[in-house]
C-alpha cells in the first residue's frame, strides 16, 4: 500500500486511539486518566475529518469534529474540576484509594 | 514523507504524554500532539476546524491542566494500575490490530468533491441540532469550570458542626 495522505491519516487515528486505551489502562492516577481520554478523542476527530475527505463531504465531516472538539473540551473541564475536589477532600488522586466499596 | 513525519511526531507526543512521569511534562506532550493532530486537519482540508482545534485543544485544555496540576498539586508516587504494563500494551496493539483490519478496506480513493456549501452554512444550516448541543455543553463546562474554582468551605462548615 502506498503511503498516501489518507492511509497516513489513518495510521494516526488507530495509533491515537491505541495509545489513548493504552494510557487507561496503566494508570491510577485522574488527572493521567483525562490525559488518556483527551489522546482517545484526538483520534476520534481526527477520525470525523477523514471520513468526511474519503467520502467527499469535508464540510460535513468539519461539523461533526468540532462538535467532537467542544464535547471533549467540556468532558476534560469537568473531569479536571472532578478531580480537584476530589484531591481536596480526600487528599490523593489515586483510583485504588479512593474505593470504599471493597471489602 | 513531510505527511509521514508528522504522523510519527503526533504519535510520539502521543506516547511521551502517556509515559511520561511528571503531569506537567504530560500536560505538554499532550498540547503538541494537540498541535500535529490540527496540523494533519488542515492537510486534510479542514482548517476551520484546524484553527479550532489549535486554540481550543492546544490552547486552553492545557492552561486547564497546568491550572489543574497547580491546585491538586504533582503526585511523585509512580502510581501502577492492576492491570500488569505489558498486559494493558497488548490490549492496545490488540484494538488497534483489530481497527485496522476494519478500516483498511474503506481506504479507497476519495470520493469525487460532490457540491457543498461554505462550512459556515453547513454548521448553521444542516447541523443546527449540533449547535444548540454545543450551547447545552458549553453551559455545562461553565458549571465546571465552577467546580474547579469552588473552594470547600461547605465541608468545612458542616465539620465545624459536627
Amino acid at each position: 500500500m502506498t503511503l498516501s495522505l489518507p492511509a497516513l491519516a489513518a495510521a494516526a487515528v488507530l495509533g491515537l486511539l491505541g495509545i489513548g486505551v493504552a494510557g487507561l489502562l496503566v494508570t491510577r492516577n485522574l488527572i493521567k486518566v483525562v490525559v488518556g481520554i483527551q489522546v482517545m478523542t484526538k483520534g476520534g476527530m481526527l477520525a470525523m475529518v477523514l471520513a468526511g475527505y474519503l467520502s467527499g463531504r469535508v464540510q460535513t465531516g468539519a461539523a461533526l469534529a468540532l462538535t467532537v472538539i467542544v464535547a471533549d473540551t467540556i468532558v476534560s473541564v469537568v473531569a479536571l474540576a472532578f478531580a480537584v475536589q476530589v484531591r481536596r477532600r480526600f487528599g490523593t488522586l489515586d483510583l485504588q484509594a479512593l474505593s470504599t466499596l471493597r471489602r | 514523507m513531510f505527511d509521514l513525519l508528522i504522523v510519527a511526531a503526533t504519535l510520539l507526543c502521543a506516547l511521551q504524554a502517556i509515559r511520561s512521569p511528571r503531569l506537567l511534562m504530560s500536560a505538554l506532550w499532550l498540547a503538541s500532539a494537540s498541535a500535529l493532530t490540527a496540523l494533519l486537519m488542515y492537510l486534510l482540508g479542514a482548517p476551520e476546524v484546524a484553527v479550532i482545534e489549535l486554540s481550543v485543544g492546544a490552547g486552553l485544555v492545557t492552561v486547564l491542566f497546568v491550572f489543574a496540576i497547580n491546585i491538586a498539586g504533582e503526585e511523585v508516587t509512580d502510581l501502577r494500575a492492576l492491570v500488569p504494563r505489558p498486559l494493558a500494551w497488548l490490549a492496545a496493539l490488540g484494538a488497534m490490530g483489530l481497527g485496522a483490519w476494519m478500516a483498511i478496506p474503506g481506504l479507497r480513493a476519495p470520493a469525487g468533491p460532490f457540491p457543498e456549501p461554505a462550512f459556515a452554512a453547513v454548521l448553521w444550516e444542516q447541523r443546527g441540532l449540533d449547535v444548540l448541543l454545543q450551547v447545552v455543553l458549553i453551559i455545562g463546562g461553565v458549571l465546571g469550570v465552577l467546580g474547579l474554582l469552588a473552594e470547600g468551605r461547605v465541608h468545612a462548615r458542616k465539620e465545624k458542626q459536627s
